[in-house]
């Protein structure tokens, strides 16, 4: 008997299906119910209050319904029928690269996370003495598996560990900021994130620090019929400055899998949050068939004066992504931005977009979209900018650009602008069209290929959003969107 | 006509006039020159009343009136003018319509009778002939799509219809041709006379070649840093303002 | 006779069953738009969520406010400047194919009840000049009037629209439009309605090839008020304007929604809508360009902005693109805030006292949208009542 087993009939005798033990998994059996949160939240030792956190927001997910607005179609999701908590086996570690499973090494380069980077992450004994640049977390289906630098960041005052880990190590912290930004009710998929989930990462920036690296975490869902439920707690105190990045695959599987993330951010006086993520959940074949749905609700929220959070994607994996990474303007001359492009190819379907809602005075915010579109796919911008009463003197510019490549993709966009401040100005410009076949011919006048022109001028459709990751996404970034590209043309 | 004491104003935090001083008795033409930064924009803009910049002391008279206790409109009716730095464009505005509405708010002002369409046409074609302007200048928006010249030109022609007795010019020099030049110094040199003075803020001898000022004044972090005849304006452009800002250090 | 209704999309319903047998038309329409009205309701009449179409408009006072539906056509049509043939909805009751009472509830609610309309029709090449339509609300009565307009090939016609009246009555119309090949209609409409009034109109026009909708609406009146224009561009090369202006003030709500569907190839659509509002009023703007997989060369361009003159006002925008086709110029810009601070103190600088500069720039505003409106006598009258509105705000 495994030990999740063991866990589980610990907590609830009466429970009675089996296990799927794996060499490398333990699996909860599938369904979702009282005693599987009461398991995961058992496997994760958490406090009570935490538990009881979970079933609250499980009862609240129960009277609700899944959102329809957004422009995506789905067969329906059978909630009953996902494993809620898989976790790999501890293993001894690999000695060198070569051991480590070559498809994950090959994951890994394509997110840019530095070699040694990946050596670790894949559990490889680092040699101290080198320094890279970035601290990692991996979290694997539901639970984190490694996390580098913390005692670099901790000689600094910054806490980068799982949230599980948070959880019993720094509670106080979780309970004060957990599920301030996001509420539990906010939607149907951040309540149901809010009963399940089983890892993410944890960052504290306390007063005053500029984080001395750029903080990572790697996302992989690797089990079949698994959901992933992971949450992400970002707090910068007065003065902080953060960058954190975010990765995230998952193997090519034929059924869709669940993914249904909540990302907080909290940023105080002076503080700056920069979040980054390069988004390349397997998209499903050619026919549409497999392919993760990304359900994600991400926000942040400018607390202090003068606060600063800034979001920035690439997405170009999921089958469907449903994705709104928003910011909430509390504080006075607190800045928001959203950078994203969004790539959908053969069957895809992306409906994604920011909210930015303006509360104090002079607060400003920058949006910048770029939607590509190809195949048989669907991508949507939808986007909310409100200003408030108290928004007095508040800005926002909106750029929205769409490209189609063949004709038998959508293009859609979607804004909703809402003012109730005269002397708030909001200024919103949208366009779609296809790639300029004089640029194309231009190129390959001058010898590309066609596809090399049009990776070309996808680029340079992107540049605004690319140049704002840091610089090794950036370079993976490009040559992803020239990968998912790949056989869209002609 | 002007009569500038210890004046302070400031935009935001941001002190920017620190005590000027400055008389122009009337009938006379005065330059101001200065680095860039130095206040000589904010100086127009106070003196038209634009309510971005508080005035934090000093004082105005302008012919006897508190020029800083009246709103831009009542400025402009009692003949104070600014030339455009930028002259501001006004989409959907009629660029007659608009002469025609000032003028004759102008008029009104001073007990005098509005211009109907027919009259008001009747003088702006002679003065845009006189400016060497073309005549579709009027029909169209405001300085909508106005190259750089033609915006200053049309600040020339405004300030012809509206006759002020206070002209400032806010570098209306900068980006002319010398054809365009000497047509913005002869509009200025036209409304000379006895009852008309003329603030010319400048970075080049050029304009003052054809507008020969009474007094030239270097305005140098937010004060007046040293006043003189002409000749004062040809030795800065001979040796710049490091000299000048030197000696006043 | 009239007939007193209960409140609430029930009452209409039941005033419905009480005159089905009176009115004209096919039955079996009739049937269909009151089932539909009875599951689709007044949007925002129930605690029901509202539909993404009603999203920023809810009729709550409407669905509160008991309406007398007397038997009086409630319009007067003026034909001397025109030689359109005129016929009424009352004598001629045909229900076309465009509206759909199966989606837009209003549209439901004037196919269970219309009682009369207007029905023009100019004959292929002919210029039918300016026909004139003027519509009166009274004290609490509910019209629905039924309008239909169909130009021949290469005909051309300039329909005036002036809604007016007195009282909190509800004016509720839809106006069918087939636009021939080559036709050109010009629609300017002015909403100048009691300011207790409720006032929709849903205008539904299909644009064959080669032919032009030029549509205008200037709104001021209405307590609530929704101006929803369905514009579908069928043939090669059909050209749709659809620019409005609302100016509001005091309470005023006014939603102005338009969808043009871009069918077939090479067509093109322009809008300018403009809100100026004032008071504690809300403007909405809800515009979506369709572009449907074979209207390849599709050139699309929609601008909304919005000047809120006071701190308690609001405006709610949403510019919408839906594309599936590839080969196409697409684009939208939307603007809100206030008047700009540089603009009025240059018109200050030269004498122009406060108030009137105001003026100059709200005019200057409206322009853009205005531009469509060539004919000198009806662009002069709505000249004057943007005027008059001013003047009544500075007052």
């Amino acid at each position: 008997m495994s030990t999740t087993t063991e866990a589980l009939d610990t907590i609830n005798s009466g429970y009675k299906w089996g296990f799927e033990t794996d060499i490398e998994m333990d699996l909860a059996p599938k369904g979702l119910n009282e005693d599987i949160i009461r398991l995961i939240s058992a496997r994760k030792e958490e406090p009570e209050w935490m538990l009881e956190g979970r079933l609250k927001a499980f009862s609240q997910w129960q009277k609700m319904a899944e959102p329809v607005w957004a422009r995506v179609d789905h067969p329906p999701i059978d909630y009953q029928d996902l494993h809620y908590y898989a976790a790999p086996k501890k293993k001894p570690g690999p000695k060198s690269l070569d051991e480590v499973d070559p498809e994950l090494l090959k994951m890994y380069e394509k997110l840019g996370i530095p070699l040694k980077e990946r050596a670790i992450l894949a559990g490889v004994e680092a040699d101290p003495d080198e320094r890279p640049q970035i601290a990692v977390d991996a979290v694997f289906d539901s639970v984190s598996v490694a996390t580098t630098f913390r005692e670099s960041l901790a000689k600094v005052g910054v806490i980068f560990c799982p949230i599980s880990e948070a959880v019993r190590d720094h509670p106080d912290l979780v309970r004060q900021y957990l599920g301030t930004v996001v509420p539990v009710a906010d939607n149907y998929f951040s309540a149901l994130n809010a009963a399940v989930f089983t890892d993410g990462s944890f960052c504290y920036i306390p007063k005053g620090v500029r984080c001395p690296m750029e903080l990572s975490t790697y996302f992989r869902i690797n089990a079949r019929n698994t959901g992933q439920f992971e949450r992400t707690l970002i707090i910068a105190e007065a003065g902080a400055h953060v960058s954190y990045l975010e990765g995230c695959t998952a193997p090519q599987r034929d059924e869709n899998q669940l993914h249904a993330a909540v990302v907080e951010l909290i940023a105080m006086d002076d503080a700056t949050i920069k979040y980054s993520t390069v988004q390349n959940w397997y998209p499903g074949d050619e026919n549409g068939r497999g392919g993760i749905y990304n359900f994600v609700t991400k926000r942040g929220a400018c607390r202090g004066a003068r606060s600063k959070i800034s979001w920035t994607q690439v997405e170009t994996g999921s089958a469907i992504t449903w994705k709104y990474p928003s910011c909430v303007l509390i504080g006075e001359d607190s800045v928001g931005e959203f950078y994203s492009v969004a790539v959908t190819t053969h069957h895809q379907q992306a409906d994604t977009g920011t909210k930015m809602i303006h509360i104090g005075k002079g607060s400003r915010s920058t949006i910048v979209s770029k939607g590509i579109s190809a195949g048989k796919s669907n991508n949507t911008y939808r986007g909310l900018v409100r200003m408030l009463p108290s928004a007095t003197g508040a800005r926002n510019h909106t750029q929205c650009d769409s490209l189609l490549i063949g004709d038998q993709c959508g293009a859609h966009t979607v804004p909703y602008i809402e003012s109730r401040n005269p002397s708030a100005k909001v200024e919103h410009e949208a366009t779609t069209s296809k790639i300029d076949e004089e640029k194309l011919f231009y190129c390959r006048q001058r010898g590309l290929s066609e596809e090399d022109a049009v990776n070309l001028i996808v680029n340079g459709f992107c540049k605004e959003v690319l140049k704002e990751l840091p610089m090794e996404f950036a370079v993976e970034a490009q040559k992803l969107l020239a990968v998912s590209l790949e056989g869209s043309v002609g | 006509m002007l009569e500038i004491r210890g004046l302070a104003a400031s935009i935001g935090d941001k002190l920017i006039l620190r005590g000027i001083d400055l008389n122009v008795p009337d009938g006379e033409v005065h330059a101001i020159m200065g680095p860039n930064g130095s206040g000589k924009s904010t100086l127009g803009y106070v003196l038209s009343g634009r309510d971005d910049f508080t005035v934090t002391g000093g004082s105005v008279l302008y012919n006897g009136l508190d020029l800083l206790d009246m709103a831009p409109e009542a400025r402009a009716a009692a003949g104070v003018f600014l030339a455009f730095q930028a002259p501001i464009e006004l989409p959907g505005v009629n660029n007659a319509n608009f002469l025609r509405t000032a003028l004759n708010a102008i008029r009104r002002a001073h007990g005098e009778s509005e211009l109907d369409a027919v009259q008001f046409l009747k003088l702006a074609r002679a003065e845009t002939k006189r400016l060497a302007m073309p005549d579709d200048m009027l029909k169209r928006n405001v300085n909508v799509g106005f190259s750089g010249g033609e915006k200053k030109r049309n600040e020339v022609l405004q300030m012809a219809l509206l006759r002020p007795s206070l002209a400032i010019l806010d570098e209306t020099d900068s980006g002319l041709d010398i054809d365009a030049l000497k047509i913005v110094a002869d509009g200025v040199n036209a409304l000379r006379s006895p009852t008309f003075s003329a603030l010319v803020i400048t970075h080049h001898q050029r304009l003052l070649d054809h507008l020969v000022p009474n007094r030239v004044h270097v305005l140098a972090g937010g004060r007046i840093i040293r006043s003189g005849g002409p000749e004062l304006a040809r030795e800065l452009e001979k040796s710049g303002y490091a000299g000048v800002l030197a000696e006043a250090a | 006779m009239s007939i007193v209704q209960q409140t609430g999309a029930a009452g209409f319903l039941a005033c419905f069953e009480t005159l089905k047998d009176a009115l004209p038309g096919d039955p079996v329409v009739r049937e269909k738009a009151a089932a539909a009205f009875r599951l689709l309701g007044l949007p925002g009449g129930t605690s029901a969520r509202r539909s993404e179409a009603w999203k920023y408009t809810s009729l709550r006072p409407v669905a509160e406010t008991a309406f007398m539906t007397p038997v009086v056509s409630g319009f007067d049509v003026d034909l001397s400047a025109s030689t359109a043939s005129f016929s009424r909805f009352a004598e001629n009751p045909v229900f076309g194919p465009l509206p759909r009472p199966d989606r837009d509830p209003m549209v439901a609610l004037n196919t269970m009840l219309a009682e009369d309309g207007a029905i023009l029709r100019v004959p292929a090449g002919v210029d039918a000049g300016i026909v004139r339509i003027d519509s009166h609300g009274n004290g609490s009565h509910a019209l629905h009037p039924r309008h239909a307009v169909h130009l021949g090939p290469g005909a051309t016609l300039v329909l005036l629209e002036i809604a007016t009246g007195t009282g909190g009555y509800l004016h509720n119309a839809v106006t069918e439009i087939a636009i021939g090949a080559g036709a050109h209609l010009t629609h300017i409409r002015l909403q100048d309605e009691s300011r207790d009034a409720f006032h929709f109109a849903t205008i539904y026009a299909d644009v064959a090839e080669g032919g032009t909708y030029d549509g205008f609406s200037l709104v001021l009146g209405g307590r609530i008020a929704r101006t929803e224009i369905h514009v579908g561009l069928t043939g090669k090369n059909a050209v749709a304007h659809m620019n409005g202006a609302q100016l509001l003030t005091g309470t005023q709500h006014a939603d102005f929604s338009s969808i043009v569907r871009h069918a077939a190839p090479n067509c093109t659509s322009r809008q300018t809508v403009k809100n100026v509002l004032n008071g504690r009023s809300r403007g909405v703007f809800q515009g979506r360009i369709e572009v449907a997989r074979d209207a390849q060369k599709t050139d699309g361009y929609q601008m909304n902005q919005a000047l809120l003159l006071s701190p308690d006002a609001e405006i709610d925008s949403k510019p919408e693109l839906e594309i599936f086709a590839d080969d196409v110029k697409c684009s939208h810009g939307a603007t809100v805030g206030e008047l700009d601070a540089e603009q009025l103190f240059y018109l200050r600088s030269r004498g122009v006292p406060e108030n009137e500069a105001r003026a100059m720039l709200v005019r200057a505003f409206l322009t853009e949208a205005l531009d469509l409106v060539t004919n000198d006598a009806i662009r002069s009258m709505l000249g004057e009542k943007i005027d008059l509105w001013w003047e009544r705000q500075a007052a």
